[in-house]
């Protein structure tokens, strides 16, 4: 009965806690200015459901795709002894689904083989991450917490599966023993290995161990539910949303800038009636996150900080200081910022000299960009750095003209001769006599 | 174009030359090239001469908005004005420029780019193909990155090499992995941001491995990117850097 108690308290509070942090993530994306990506919604459910349903581009590197499809599949299916671990902490039932027979048994029977496939996964990530070192995972973008964070994730998986195993085999035993309460249920084809381990133990120590794991399950997945809103482990969730909302046009496209386009249009033909001013002045380009799209927010949000962009970068690997991954995780960690200025200053934004381009990223950095779209299609989750590195260059351009000398050259020449270069344009046919 | 249309026709196509296809001395060839195979399929087309202006696309890469819808709606305004419907580029960035950001300006065409048209004549039959100089020779293809990544097309260079009988050797790095020669997003017309390397000697490093007789390209900004990088590894005696018009032409004899 108390245990029902402090379980529903644990439960109701994890999940309202949980639900907070949510909505602040979800004002702050909506700081971001509006895009249209509601068009054609039969693409974009299909979009999702290959790309974070489906994991397409996760197996273009198989080994980390593969391993990666063991964990995810694992965390999903596992999900339905979650629910069970919820109805039992209720009610003080145990193992409620026992009455589904020989299907319970196969349930539990395959949750104990992913769990063992979740463990090993987990195991090698943590082994290419810290033993092996891949150059994407040993990079300068990481240094601190995003390392961190990973291998808190991968560990917290483990101990959650090794958890899951131990409960499994101290019940089965308690079960084989004839103990009340431990009703004969499930199949244990990964735990009862343990069984060298624990069938020298009494009763009451595997009871304690069965409750202890039950426990630590529960708890350990409320605790790493609220950890979600902190880290890069966000993706789980956010897989979901940001590819329905994907790029669907062709990548070499970029967006035309309708204020841009106005202004052009009057212009070229001054006979056109001058729309009034409008209330804010037209500012171009984006200096900081409130200049970016919610969608863009919300890439940031999506980022695991995984590296294929950087990894395939033509910038980065010829050692220029551009990081397409660095870009998203700057672009978190900035709104992150920007949020908790807003919650400690009673829902409003108090300057504080700080802005997205300069703070975080350098001129430098966006000048390096070959705008080859390698990150955005190396992207498993179809995010887009490259959209955030050509709005700060217009920003660069366009409000603060501060181009390098040899693109300003290259804007002349195009403004005078109407080519990059300076030639005339009446030697364009030049070829067409030539030898 | 305008010659034509004082004569009163209508040509099939406009192929929209690019800056580079008029000014790089390279590639001008490549341009003459892709005259050579039009004429030779007898394709009516005109080009805008003195009245064809930079797409913008350097100016957008870079931030430039402004110039770039300046240079879109001169543009359009020309190409409208001669009543254009089919655009043939030899540029993946006119190409992807004109395809993908002039419509929502007012310019909507149908775009192709060149090696997109040349396997439409091969499909077709009215343009035969084979090896001669090329026939066996081992050949690498740069996938140029507004024509693959950007806008999907990786068969249409492919199945041209093929058509040449040719050993079709690929990178490490290509099609939707293919690596950037490094003059994209107006680097160009610009010197590269501090590293330990520039991007074309990477990529250049990578067809040599491939032992290619022939470094091919579909972009005249690749090819300029590639060459320099042959003369970095001092293999100009060795390889060549084709763009596949040139292929075509030089294997028909045109």
């Amino acid at each position: 009965m108390i245990s029902s108690i402090i379980f529903i308290i644990l439960l109701a509070s994890a999940s309202y806690l949980f639900y907070k942090n949510i909505s602040k993530i979800r004002r702050n994306i909506l700081l971001g200015k509006d895009i249209d990506r509601k068009d054609n919604p039969k693409q974009r459910w299909e979009t999702m459901a290959m790309i974070a349903l489906g994991q397409k581009k996760m197996v273009v590197r198989p080994v980390a795709g593969i391993l990666h499809i063991i964990v995810y599949a694992g965390f999903i299916i596992i999900n339905i002894e979650v629910l069970e671990i919820i109805i039992d902490g209720i009610f003080g039932t145990h193992r409620v689904f026992s009455f589904a027979g020989v299907l319970y048994n196969f349930l539990i029977g395959s949750f104990e083989i992913l769990a063992l496939g979740v463990a090993l996964g987990c195991a090698i990530f943590l082994i290419r991450r810290n033993i092996i070192k891949l150059k994407r995972f040993a990079s300068k973008d990481l240094d601190g917490w995003p390392r961190s964070d990973a291998n808190y994730i991968l560990i917290t998986e483990i101990l959650l599966m090794t958890a899951f195993l131990f409960m499994n085999g101290s019940d089965s035993i308690l079960q084989s023993r004839g103990e009340a309460h431990y009703i004969q249920a499930g199949s244990f084809p990964v735990s009862s290995m343990l069984s060298p381990i624990l069938s020298g133990l009494t009763n009451e120590t595997l009871i304690f161990i069965e409750r202890f794991c039950w426990w630590f399950h529960l708890v350990g997945i409320l605790a790493f539910l609220n950890y979600l809103p902190y880290s890069k482990h966000l993706h789980i969730l956010f897989a979901f949303p940001v590819t329905y909302f994907s790029n669907l046009k062709p990548k070499g496209e970029f967006q035309n800038l309708e204020t841009v386009t106005n202004e052009v249009k009057l212009m070229l033909d001054p006979s056109l009636t001058p729309p009034p001013p409008p209330e804010t002045p037209l500012k171009f380009g984006v200096k900081d996150v409130f200049d970016l799209t919610w969608k863009q927010l919300l890439d940031a949000y999506s980022c695991t900080e995984c590296g294929r962009c950087t990894s395939v970068c033509p910038a980065n690997q010829t050692g220029k200081l551009l990081s397409p991954r660095k870009i998203l995780m700057d672009t978190r960690d900035r709104i992150t910022e920007v949020g908790k200025n807003i919650d400690t200053n009673n829902g409003t934004f108090a300057d504080d000299g700080k802005t997205l381009l300069g703070s975080y990223i350098t001129e430098e950095e966006l000048w390096a960009c070959n705008t080859c779209n390698a990150c955005t299609e190396a992207c498993p989750v179809n995010l887009d750095p490259l959209s955030i590195i050509v709005d700060m260059r217009q920003y660069l351009v366009m409000e603060q003209s501060s181009a390098p000398a040899a693109l300003n050259s290259m804007f002349t020449n195009i403004e005078n001769n109407g080519a990059p270069w300076q030639f005339s344009p009446s030697d364009r046919l030049n070829w067409a006599s030539e030898d | 174009m305008a010659e034509c249309v004082a004569r009163g026709e209508e040509p099939e196509i406009l192929f929209w030359v690019g800056c580079s296809g008029s000014f790089d001395d390279r590639a001008k060839k490549i341009t003459k090239a892709i005259v050579k195979i039009l004429n030779h399929v007898n394709i009516k087309f005109a080009v805008l001469g003195p009245e064809e202006s930079c797409t913008g696309d350097p100016a957008k890469r870079a931030g430039n908005e402004f110039l770039f819808q300046m240079q879109a709606m001169q543009n359009i305004n020309t190409l409208n004005g001669y009543n254009v419907k089919k655009i043939v580029t030899g540029c993946p960035h006119c190409f992807n420029t004109i395809k993908n950001e002039y419509p929502g300006l007012g310019g909507k065409y149908q775009v192709v780019h060149h090696t997109q048209l040349i396997q439409q004549l091969i499909d077709s039959g009215k343009l035969k193909v084979e090896g001669g100089a090329f026939k066996g020779k081992k050949i690498t293809f740069h996938d140029p990155c507004y024509l693959g990544r950007g806008n999907g097309e990786y068969e249409a260079p492919r199945t041209i090499i093929q058509k040449l009988d040719a050993e079709l050797n690929e990178m490490k790095r290509s099609r939707e992995k293919g690596f950037c020669c490094g003059a994209g997003g107006a680097q160009m017309f610009k010197e590269a941001e501090k590293g330990n390397k520039e991007v074309n000697v990477e990529r250049t490093e990578e067809a040599l491995e491939t032992n290619a007789e022939v470094i091919a390209t579909g972009c005249p900004f690749c090819m300029t990117m590639m060459r320099d990088g042959v003369k970095h590894f001092e293999k100009e005696s060795k390889v060549q850097v084709l763009d596949v018009a040139e292929m075509i032409a030089q294997a028909n004899d045109l």
